[in-house]
């Protein structure tokens, strides 16, 4: 795998002809080569490069003369802030809809519901963004257009949402990458409710004379819990891998934003490195959802005994 | 008559026309395909012909007349080039875009899958690990990795596309004919010694069709989302052959100060194309699956 990718990246386009000023001589140009580790036969360069990443280098960027795995780190807290907040939204606004939905079925509530969502399925994400731009940042001025605004520094890292402006940043950003999810949450919940409502258990609580609340919010909700923690946790990668399109709209500085840039000038090592930590990040992801399904569903717990 | 009402193919098609919303859709897809088709004869100028563009009607708001009366319908952007004609050419390069790798991508993974499918054992077991492997990861990321390998240019985004959606394809079209396969027609093809190529593309392929043509249409829209989505992060098509996506990505700028149409209108157009194509997309399969028809 890391060969396939290591040969791709290293085989096409020459990363010189974009970084050195077209009107260095041919002995600036060897040099800059050489301090590259460019003019060693590439076989040799894999084995460096593999060597060096056992060891936790994947190589220094081209650009910033500083070591890859570095850079994508840096960025990473700003990328899991936006997707987390996200995530966070996706579900605050699609769980309560998608169970409003749910519960009348057939209603015009839930077909207006139910037609937005498909909208929001179509919609390009990116063009969304700009639509929220035009409106909030440009029509109505009440929300900033990019960047991160202020931040607080916990541990060393920056964060935004500590802070009213940085709140303020965050929100469109947050808002358009959490539409799509947003969209799925909300027809995972109503499809949920609507077969946990025909169940027996429910019939039984009816029975028994449980309030229709308790009934929804106490035993439907639950149930309906894991499919959705399940399919949202593998769809976090998704977000992390879409962040990238937000990033680039709103000037959010992610990993996304520096990927982009590093593929226009083909910084080979940080498109590597970010390739490496989101294979990571997936495989982390897995665990997690993996953990969560065992404390959500105590069937799925391994040897468990009652 | 009584022949034309039992055509499996006619009763589909009057199926299909039950929905009126789907009938939209279809509507609203042959007038994409058209303005996208005959954009040359259409547009009231190349957008691309220098010679054509007057600098004097740049930035012009929606509905406003040029300096020779022309009406510009959806405004113009700072070099005087008319926004709805460039959206017409752009409609045209994402369709194509859209449809060739679609196309594409169906041709090679139908028959990668059909073969998986027949010869079954290691090979059926190794393609169906890189398609999953393939599958777990998402669409934007490989492309963005495809893109980032093999450069920018029309063909790359093509294959890079290919590459992303082959294996939609291929898993869909071996879950068909793994049924299909133990079917008495396959049996007697064999006994009658056709080849192994003539048995799986002549009497396989057909009867695994059916669920790809619902595929082939929602993948279509697919395509042409991340075609556009890559234009707009600057990595997708080359300047000179601008889509829909970097129609609105060059018009980004503007939205700053006020000139919503450049990029607006572009953007309507995409979600049109790509909320019909789903709408007969969505009918297609209620009608091809006899299941979801019964209820």
């Amino acid at each position: 795998m890391s060969l396939i990718v290591f040969i791709g990246v290293f085989a096409i386009g020459n990363p010189i002809d974009v970084l050195i000023d077209p009107a260095a001589n041919q002995l600036e140009r060897d040099a800059a080569i050489k301090s590259l580790g460019l003019d060693k036969p590439m076989w040799q360069q894999y084995f460096t490069f593999l060597g060096n990443a056992a060891q936790g280098d994947l190589g220094d960027s081209f650009v910033y003369n500083e070591p890859a795995i570095k850079l994508i780190l840096t960025r990473l807290p700003a990328t899991l802030e936006l997707s987390i907040a996200a995530m966070i939204l996706a579900v605050a606004i699609g769980l309560p809809l998608g169970l409003i939905a749910g519960l009348y079925p057939g209603k015009l509530i839930d077909r207006t519901l139910m037609s937005t969502s498909i909208l929001m399925f179509s919609l390009p994400t990116f063009w969304v963004g700009l639509l929220l731009i035009m409106f909030f940042a440009v029509q109505l001025n009440i929300l900033p257009a990019g960047g991160r605004g202020d931040t607080v520094n916990i541990f060393g890292i920056p964060f935004s949402f500590l802070t009213w402006d940085g709140l303020t940043h965050l929100a469109l950003p947050a808002l358009n990458l959490a539409m799509f999810k947003m969209a799925l949450v909300m027809r995972l919940v109503r499809a949920g409710v609507q077969e946990q409502m025909s169940s027996d258990y429910v019939a039984f609580a009816r029975a028994k004379g449980v309030s229709e609340r308790r009934i929804v919010f106490r035993h439907v909700l639950s149930n309906i819990m894991i499919p959705v923690v399940t399919v949202l946790g593998l769809e976090f990668g998704n977000l992390l891998a879409f962040a990238v399109v937000t990033e680039t709209i709103y000037a959010w500085p992610g990993m996304g934003k520096l990927l982009i840039n590093s593929i226009q000038v083909l910084d080979r090592p940080v498109v590597v490195a970010y390739l490496m930590v989101t294979v990571v990040i997936f495989m982390v992801i897995n665990l997690i959802v993996d953990l969560a399904y065992a404390a959500l569903d105590p069937r799925a717990r391994i040897g468990g005994k009652s | 008559m009584k022949n034309v009402a039992e055509n499996p193919a006619i009763e589909a098609t009057r199926a299909f026309f039950d929905s009126r919303i789907a009938v939209v859709g279809l509507v609203g897809l042959l007038a994409v395909m058209f303005v996208a088709i005959f954009a040359p004869w259409i547009a009231p100028q190349d957008p691309y012909d220098l010679m054509q563009l007057n600098f004097m009607d740049g930035k012009l708001p929606p509905g406003s007349r040029g300096s020779n009366g022309e009406l510009f319908l959806l405004g113009s952007d700072d070099q005087g080039r008319d926004i709805l004609s460039a959206i017409l050419y752009g409609l045209r390069t994402s369709l194509a875009v859209g449809a060739a790798s679609a196309g594409i991508a169906f041709v090679l993974g139908s028959v990668v899958g059909l073969f998986a499918a027949y010869a079954g054992g290691w090979v059926d077991a190794l393609v169906m690990r890189i398609v999953e492997l393939q599958l777990s990861l998402p669409a934007i990321l490989i492309a963005l990795v495809l893109v980032a390998i093999l450069g920018q240019g029309t063909d790359k985004i093509i294959i890079a596309l290919v590459a992303v959606q082959w294996a939609y394809y291929a898993r869909t079209i071996r879950a068909q004919a793994i049924i299909e396969k133990t079917r008495e027609y396959i049996e007697a093809a064999r006994m009658l010694r056709y080849s192994t190529s003539r048995i799986v593309l002549r009497h396989l392929l057909p009867n695994c069709l059916p669920p790809l043509i619902v595929l082939v249409t929602m993948q279509v829209a697919a395509a042409i989302a991340l075609e556009a989505t890559l234009s707009f992060l600057g990595i997708g098509l080359p300047l000179t052959e601008p889509s829909l996506g970097l129609l609105i990505s060059n018009g980004y700028a503007d939205m700053l100060s006020g000139r919503y149409w450049l990029s607006f209108y572009p953007g309507l157009a995409l979600l049109f194309t790509i909320v019909s194509i789903n709408l007969v997309g969505d009918q297609l399969r209620d009608v091809l699956n006899p299941k979801a028809r019964q209820q």
